[in-house]
């Protein structure tokens, strides 16, 4: 399996090309997941880029992304395999008739046909090259992440009735956490560990050129020069990239050309979701449209 | 390079960061791969592969620049050590003065550099700037901080920060709105701030020539978020303890939620499960399992938030509130030598921070004189609310029991204790200090169900899950 990185400048230059802006810290561990092999671990505040890391990782290497959406619930059925039960008893029901031998029967109910392949199973089989997210990995129980660890320690797994199915490949693995809760340290180790916060004002300018391409350099500096202020208040959910983004646009949406106190005022509402930030926004950069 | 990196995950280790064997290893193999010279890549990955908790990103921060900030391409620590040194005593010998290069000249390159945004530049004037006012000399036993403030008065920082005001002004960049003078204002901030830090990576880049990394990265050890005392806290410190609690809650109530889901699970439904299994012919194909009915502890927090105590009360409520979700109700009092019921603060507004500053504003706590008088508040609280404890209650007082010699009415706690669940105590002051001066816990303790240490979130993280669990 060929290498999918050069090196970091160009991870950095292709995950630009699919208009996703990373800086060092962030090229630099997925150049290494790539050549150690390893899986990633991202967390951060919601927002600020984690899931569509993968998405950018996946398109610009031209691999498919598999991802496996976890929640609270999730389990082994859900996430590797699980025999369709439904259609099994079917089948049993219908050799009732025909008197079939029940290892015949057995044989055939515990085949390839009657198996649901899951994203982690999906995984290990791909031949072709493929990214896998597991995202939102902090919102499944202790026993699932058991599971994800074994998966990932050896990209195998064991089905009773089938044998070992062994990956053929080493794919990059993301694995997403908002920090809901503490992951095992078993998994931490396992992962090299990156942490994305909120852009500096250069990157956050550059995302919001590259989303809104329709925006002039004067206006995104302004945004981004808004949001960091923001972003200093004392608030309960701070903007994040998606919200600045969402900000930009409106912005153009409502053909405004540069950011007056009054212009913050009417749109604040797009960055900040709580009431209680917004006063408190408006408070400090919009005090005259304020009521 | 690798008996760099060895010494290096040593220091991390006696900072308090868990490296396992795994990630030293995975360290090694990692640094194959990067190259020394490019800073920011070499510490992605040194921090990926040794770092796996965000709130330890500060501490390996310091360790990453004592240890590596005197590699450069080529050249290895030991002879920048020699030529470091060697020029320091000749600016030494020359007594300090650091060339002919004068303050004013110095500045106005700063200022120039600053307004372009010039990093290169700017390096280079935070090397002559520590050359020239910090006063360095090899061999003295003086911190870091001292030779940053030498230096930064020389240079004025807020001075300079006016000045870039007034340029950008004069240059009709900035038009004369607030708005616009705050954000611009923001921005050389931030500058003078990145100027600020290339001023204390050098005075640090020389510090450890002459100290060497492992006895520097001795003086800098700090203790991490979670093991910084309460009653100690510089101001720094009380930002990241405050940054440190929510996250914290939110990753115990998680824990504490899903404990609480196990342990109800498990009971099958038959009835349920029967009756789903006709429409597989009668296998039960799908069992059903009865809902957990989770029953959560009522909690009621008493908190002396006089001085000596105050903030380690208000990171406890802050606590406690923020894991409100646990508890099936939570009510607070704060007192001093009069008490207060507090809940209402915490009710009226979604933001505890917030409920706590009013705590601290608005709670009527004085009674007499505004020294702490257990004995006092307890009574008076048996009084009002006695009848109000049930045997789900569990009761949590706090506070150093420092009582001024003022009677400790510690009957009051035995008929609190009588109604309650349980009865405990949090004193955020260390084991050793019990019961010296006018401290009366002792003779408290012998009424409470357990009396804690608690100087630290991580000791408090220990309580609140033991309660929580019931
Ligand atoms: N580095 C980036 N470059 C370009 N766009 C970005 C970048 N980071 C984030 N975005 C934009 O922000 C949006 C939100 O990012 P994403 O959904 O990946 O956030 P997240 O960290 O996964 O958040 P959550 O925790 O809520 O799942 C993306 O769809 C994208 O438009
Ligand atoms: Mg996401």
């Amino acid at each position: 399996m060929a290498t999918r990185f050069e090196s970091v400048p160009d991870v950095i230059e292709r995950l630009r090309s699919v208009d996703y802006l990373s800086d060092a810290n962030i090229a630099g561990v997925v150049y290494l997941a790539d050549r150690l092999e390893k899986p990633v671990l991202v967390e951060g505040p919601a927002g600020v880029g984690k899931t569509e890391l993968a998405k950018a990782i996946a398109q610009t290497t031209g691999a498919r992304l598999i991802r496996l959406q976890c929640y609270e619930g999730l389990d082994e059925a859900k996430a590797l395999y699980e025999w369709n039960y439904k259609k099994q008893l079917l089948r049993i029901q219908a050799d009732r008739e025909h008197e079939t031998s029940w290892a015949v029967v057995e044989e055939d109910i515990f085949s390839e046909d009657f198996l649901l392949t899951r994203p982690l199973l999906e995984a290990i089989r791909a031949e072709e090259p493929i990214v896998l997210l597991i995202d939102e990995v902090d919102r499944v129980e202790i026993e699932t992440e058991a599971l994800l660890l074994e998966v990932l320690s050896d990209f195998q797994v064991s089905i009773p009735e089938l044998g070992t199915i062994k990956g053929t490949q080493r794919p990059i693995v993301i694995l997403t956490s908002n920090n809901t809760r503490e992951l095992s340290e078993a998994l931490k180790r396992r992962c090299l560990y990156l942490h994305i916060d909120y852009p500096d004002l250069d990157r956050e300018k550059e995302i919001v050129r590259v989303r809104v391409p329709e925006i002039d350099d004067e206006l995104a500096e302004q945004v981004a020069r808004v949001v960091r202020s923001i972003r200093e208040l004392e608030l309960k959910k701070a903007p994040s990239i998606s919200e600045t983004i969402d900000w930009a646009r409106t912005l153009l949406y409502l053909g405004k050309k540069e950011i007056s106190p009054e212009v913050i005022g009417e749109t604040l509402h797009v960055l900040l979701k709580y009431q209680s930030d917004i006063a408190k926004a408006r408070k400090e950069l919009a005090p005259e449209s304020a009521g | 390079m690798l008996d760099v990196l060895q010494g290096f995950v040593h220091e991390l280790r006696a900072a308090g960061l868990p490296v396992s064997m795994t990630e030293n290893l995975d360290a090694m193999r990692a640094v194959e791969h990067v190259d020394i010279a490019e800073r920011d890549i070499f510490k992605a990955a040194l921090g990926a592969t040794l770092v796996k908790h965000h709130h330890h990103w500060n501490a390996f921060e310091t360790v990453f620049d004592v240890y590596f900030s005197l590699y450069s391409p080529g050249v290895d620590g030991e002879e920048i050590d020699e030529q470091l040194w060697e020029s320091m005593t000749a600016e030494a010998a020359g007594g300090g003065a650091g060339g002919e290069m004068s303050r004013e000249e110095l500045a106005a390159m700063l200022l120039e550099a600053l307004m372009s945004m010039d990093r290169d530049e700017l390096r280079r004037l935070a090397a002559m700037a520590v050359s020239a006012f910090a006063g360095m000399e090899p061999g003295r036993p003086v911190g870091g901080t001292y030779y940053l403030y030498r230096t930064l008065r020389q240079l004025d920082l807020d001075d300079l920060g006016a000045r870039l005001m007034g340029r950008a002004r004069e240059a009709g960049e900035v038009p004369d709105d607030e708005l616009a003078q705050r954000l611009q204002q923001e921005e050389f901030d931030e500058r003078l701030r990145s100027f600020r830090e290339l001023v204390e990576a050098e005075i640090r880049r020389r510090l450890v020539a002459d100290r060497g990394a492992e006895a520097m990265a001795r003086t800098l050890r700090k203790p991490l978020p979670e093991d910084v005392d309460f009653m100690h806290a510089s101001r720094d410190e009380m930002l990241a303890l405050q940054r440190a609690i929510y996250p914290l809650t939110r990753a115990l109530a998680a824990r504490l939620a899903q404990r609480r889901r196990r342990r109800h699970r498990g009971h099958l439904d038959f009835r349920r499960t029967v009756r789903a299994s006709l429409s597989y012919g009668g296998v039960p194909a799908e069992p059903k399992f009865r809902d957990p009915h989770p029953s959560k502890p009522e909690i009621m927090v008493v908190a002396d938030i006089s001085g000596s105590v105050a903030s380690f009360a208000r990171f406890t409520l802050q606590f406690v509130y923020a894991m409100a979700s646990q508890f099936s109700k939570v009510r607070s009092w704060v007192f001093i030598d009069g008490i207060d019921e507090v809940t209402r603060f915490f009710q009226d507004s979604d933001d505890v921070t917030d409920a706590v500053h009013r705590v601290n504003t608005e709670a009527d706590v004085v009674w007499v004189d505004g020294h702490s008088d257990y004995g006092h508040a307890f009574e008076v609280f048996h009084d009002r609310h006695v009848k109000e404890i049930t045997p789900k209650t569990s009761i949590i007082l706090l506070g150093d029991a420092r009582n001024n010699y003022h009677a400790p009415q510690a009957w009051v706690l035995d008929a609190l204790r009588k109604r309650a669940k349980h009865l405990y105590w949090l004193n955020p002051e260390p084991r050793g200090y019990w019961d010296t001066g006018d401290s009366v816990i002792a003779e408290y303790a012998s009424h409470c169900d357990g009396v804690y240490e608690c100087r630290n979130l991580r000791q408090l993280e220990r309580f609140v899950t033991t309660i929580a669990e019931g």
